[in-house]
């Protein structure tokens, strides 16, 4: 069970794909979960047998990968959790998913989100909530909490989400395995369906550092599609070293800040010992505009979203209501499929952009924006990379926080900077309160997975955090 | 001096459609579409399928930059897409891809004839947006109980060129449509003959008051019609007391009639932001190489013309408002005497062609120097060489078949002047009236000779041989 990559390699080698596949699929059908919104049963087994007859020698070559169901796939339903997307089937693939084709991948199934990416405990779904396999009372995280329950649910080794505001980081945090949010272009977002283009990238979910690093050097690259992709090739795996002695830890007193719970402080700064133990150097940096963060992020996110979704009116693909006038038509097909999360960000949104109010909210969002990016830049001369907690808390309970959305905005405090400054920071478990797993998130520089995937692997090597399962399951 | 006794403003908004481009503006699509069935050259891009992207069509830059090198625009440093958020169904996307802060060119100018001699029309911006896709209703847009969409069209480049407010008259309008479109032709960005190739905003006031808006004008004889309405329906509102508010008007081109949509209370409200998907473009450095391409513009060929050819400034202009017209006249020239060319081109062959609805394709240079030939060397009238012309673009066939055909080669001189002296002798009336001073009587001698001699006389000559015999 919880298999890494390498031992996928050697029991494929042993067996088959088709029988890893099976087992999973067989996992799958008789979980309490709800990761899954399709799963892939034919085309997963159709294709395993296909890579076992061709002896096929890509990096993932039999080894199934969940997908979120926000990524485009070519004759596999893609609906981003919502209803407004029902039927729709997507006549290509994203880019992520050719490069996992390519490295001979098995995509096993999509999987459940917040609608669309709106929210930060996949409750938002259409599709029910999905149920935190450390606890199945308790939420997952989000918004790509289907994605990280199958990878700790051991319902696929591996697992794409996408992070907008930290919708890879905070499902990682909340069910205690590994997920990165790359630098902003350092993969496609081609076939990705909108929620925030200029905050978002999809990040793989792994229950450790050298599987996320493998899949990352799968996904990442330059795609011609993608006009805000970077050019830069790098095998980031070989970056994995069980060494930190010289880097300099910066640690932002503002992400320890009010309604962060003692434990998970406890347990960051246990692990920012740990690390100096190891041979790393601490310093206490300052970031002064992270408390405007969370209000420059949604108002962003919202503005970009109440575009990007304007195209889902009913005319070519998705849900469709009784005919009338294409305005009645928009509207009632608008009003029926989407649910109240995005009805509120769209709204909102439209509110931020609208004439009289554009320079006051968006204007001034984008002006924050800039200070945030400056402030990890002025960090960043001095350090090598920041530690802070994921998530303020562990895991919450379903139903708790989904009747007052502002308190579940408040709940991406730690992670939207980073995808307002656009750098990489990943999750890695550091830690447990009462049975739920703590998350600490190590960023980077620009471009600088490298280092942060090295100080996560480190981390990894000389603790067991990472290798504690739920036992529910 | 124009009084412009109106006090008429108007300023145009022109979509010209980038359709020689090969491909769309933010896809891979052909532009390539007018023949072939509807929504047959799609893909995620232009469908605005979740999750496509837009990738910019640098060739769509490069000829947007050399058109506003030839509208003496300065080129932005820096270029950056927007988007304009509204919801129609041939919008797939629910927001158009087009420019607003930092458009590709802008400050420019065009000059044209105006009422009353040279006119500088400035050009405040051209921007580059993405066409939307075209509604086809059945019968007509409010009767019809279904609206087919053709996204074939989606995601062409369109290049908006805007004007400020200098043109003073609807004929100044059409005259500026046309130099613009007469560039964009010179360019070779541009197929004025396509579907959707052009269409025009315009805006209108009258005597300083509010400004309508007028849309969905598809020709220059719209735009003129249209505007021509305008002026008379904004004038009847203050005759009668009213005040004209600004909003928006339909132009309905069947009934060339102007009708309100909305007013500027309802006006959208397009929630213009930057496209996050696409990243701005540093152009400033393409412009100087994309400068060294620009062709002779119409304006700079109509004075080499005139100083090249030695013809009227009247001819270089007819010659020079339309690109294949010039390379025609060109081509003759080289072989033929250059005025003659002109005189014959300008004022014959393009009035028979304009007749006949044809564009100069329909008439080969070979035929024009083979006509010009025939006259220099005196074998056929004037009159034989209209005949042989409007032949030619009726029913086929060369200049040579047709003079011998028609049996068009001159007549001799003696036989004109055997069928002169008939003439005097037979039309006694007419030779007393025509030596009692009324000259007009030479007219109906002259007849009787061409009646003769069946049209092959040349009536000129025809005309001193009578004066030679009556004087």
């Amino acid at each position: 069970m919880w298999a890494s990559i390498n031992e996928l390699r050697e029991r494929i080698h042993a067996d088959s794909s088709e029988e890893i596949v099976a087992e999973y699929l067989e996992r799958i059908g008789s979980s309490k979960l709800n990761a899954y919104i399709t799963v892939a049963k034919e085309s997963a087994l159709s294709r395993a047998r296909e890579i076992d007859s061709e002896s096929n020698d890509g990096p993932l070559a039999g080894i199934p990968v969940a997908i979120k169901d926000n990524i485009s796939t070519k004759g596999i339903l893609t609906t981003c959790a919502s209803k407004i997307l029902t039927g729709y089937i997507p006549p290509y693939d994203a880019h992520v998913i050719e490069r996992l084709k390519g490295a001979g991948a098995v995509i096993i199934g999509k999987t459940n989100m917040d609608e669309f990416a709106m929210g930060t405990s996949t409750e938002t779904s259409f599709y029910g909530s999905t149920k935190n396999p450390w606890d199945t009372d308790r939420v997952p995280g989000g918004s790509s909490g289907g994605s990280a329950a199958a990878v700790a649910g051991d319902e696929a080794p591996l697992a794409l989400g996408s992070d907008t505001g930290g919708s890879v980081r905070c499902p990682a945090s909340f069910c205690g395995i590994v997920g990165l949010k790359p630098t902003y272009g350092v993969i496609s977002r081609y076939g990705l369906i909108a929620y925030a283009n200029s905050l978002e990238q999809i990040g793989p979910f792994a229950t450790n550092v050298r599987d996320v690093a493998t899949l990352f050097d799968v996904v990442a690259g330059y795609d011609v599609r993608d006009s805000t992709s970077v050019d830069r090739e790098e095998k980031y795996s070989s970056a994995l070293e069980n060494d930190v002695s010289g880097l300099k830890i910066g640690v932002p007193e503002e992400y320890f800040g009010e309604g962060t719970d003692e434990k998970v402080e406890k347990a960051v700064w246990d692990a920012i010992h740990k690390l100096e133990d190891l041979g790393a150097s601490r310093t206490e940096v300052r970031m002064p505009h992270t408390k405007y963060a969370l209000a420059a992020y949604y108002i962003i996110a919202m503005s970009e979203a109440s575009s990007n979704l304007a195209r889902f009116d009913g005319m070519r693909y998705g849900l469709r209501t009784e005919d009338s006038d294409w305005h009645t038509t928009f509207s009632q097909v608008r009003a029926a499929g989407f649910g109240d999360e995005v009805k509120r960000r769209i709204i909102l949104g439209t509110y931020a952009l609208s004439a009289g109010y554009h320079d006051k909210y968006y204007l001034k969002a984008l002006q924050v924006r800039t200070l945030i990016k400056q402030d990890f830049e002025q960090a960043f001369k001095d350090v090598d990379v920041l530690i802070a907690p994921t998530m303020p808390y562990p895991a919450f309970k379903l139903g708790e926080k989904i009747g007052d959305p502002l308190s579940l905005y408040l709940a991406d405090v730690d992670t939207v900077p980073i995808n307002l400054a656009g750098v990489p920071s990943i999750s890695v478990p550091c830690g447990f309160s009462e049975g739920l797993p703590i998350g600490m998130q190590i960023i980077g520089k620009h471009f600088d997975e490298a280092t942060i995937l090295k100080a996560a692997y480190t981390f990894e090597e000389n603790t067991d955090f990472h290798s504690k399962r739920p036992e529910e399951i | 001096m124009y009084e412009n006794p109106d006090g008429v403003k108007i300023g145009l908004e022109v979509h010209v459609q980038l359709n020689k481009l090969k491909t769309k503006v933010f896809c891979g699509c052909t532009t390539d579409y007018h023949n072939d069935p509807p929504n047959s050259h799609v893909c995620p891009v232009c469908l605005g399928l979740p999750g496509s992207l837009p990738v910019i069509n640098k060739k769509a830059v490069e000829a947007a930059i050399k058109v506003g090198l030839a509208l003496n625009c300065k080129i932005e440093e820096h270029t950056q897409f927007y988007r304009k958020n509204y919801y129609y169904p041939d919008l797939p996307k629910g927001f158009q891809i087009t420019q607003y802060d930092f458009p590709i060119s802008s400050q420019g100018y065009i000059m044209i004839e105006g009422e009353d001699g040279e006119l500088k029309v400035r050009i405040t911006r051209a921007h580059m947006e993405e066409d939307p896709g075209r509604l086809v209703h059945e019968g007509t847009i409010d009767k019809s109980k279904y609206t087919l969409i053709d996204y074939n069209r989606s995601g062409m480049a369109l290049l908006e060129v805007v004007s400020e407010p200098d043109l003073r008259s609807p004929k100044e309008a059409r005259r500026y449509l046309d130099k613009l479109r007469n560039i964009l032709e010179y360019l070779d960005v541009f197929d004025g003959n396509l579907e959707g190739a052009l269409r025009v905003d315009a805006n209108i006031s009258i005597m300083g008051g509010q400004r309508a808006e007028v849309k969905n004008i598809s020709s220059h004889k719209g735009a003129e019609r249209a505007l021509l309405y305008e002026i008379v329906r904004q004038k009847n509102v203050v005759r009668r007391g009213g005040v004209v508010v600004q909003e928006t008007r339909h132009f309905d081109e069947a009934r060339e009639i102007t009708l309100s949509m909305r007013t500027k209370e309802e006006a959208h409200d397009y929630r213009y932001f930057p496209e996050p998907d696409l990243v701005p473009l540093k152009i400033s450095g393409w412009a100087p190489a994309i400068k060294e391409t620009l062709p002779e513009l119409p304006d700079a060929r109509r004075m080499r013309f005139v100083e090249q050819y030695g013809i009227t400034d009247d001819h270089a202009k007819a010659l020079t408002s339309e690109l294949k017209l010039a390379i025609f006249y060109e081509n003759v020239a080289k072989k033929a005497d250059p005025k003659t060319a002109a005189v014959w081109i300008c004022d014959v062959l393009k009035g028979e062609l304009n007749y006949r609805n044809l564009t100069i394709d329909s008439f080969k240079k070979e035929h024009m120097l083979s006509v010009i030939g025939l006259l220099a060397s005196k074998n056929i009238t004037e009159d034989g060489a209209v005949d042989i012309i409007r032949t030619i673009l009726d029913k086929g066939g060369t200049p040579e078949e047709i003079v011998r055909e028609k049996g068009l080669i001159k007549v001799e001189g003696d036989i004109v002047e055997t069928a002169a002296l008939e003439a005097i002798k037979e039309n006694p009336q007419a030779v007393a009236d025509f030596k009692a001073g009324k000259e007009k009587a030479l007219n109906s001698l002259v007849g009787a000779v061409m009646k003769k001699t069946k049209g092959r006389a040349d009536a000129r000559a025809a005309r001193e041989i009578l004066l030679g015999k009556l004087g």
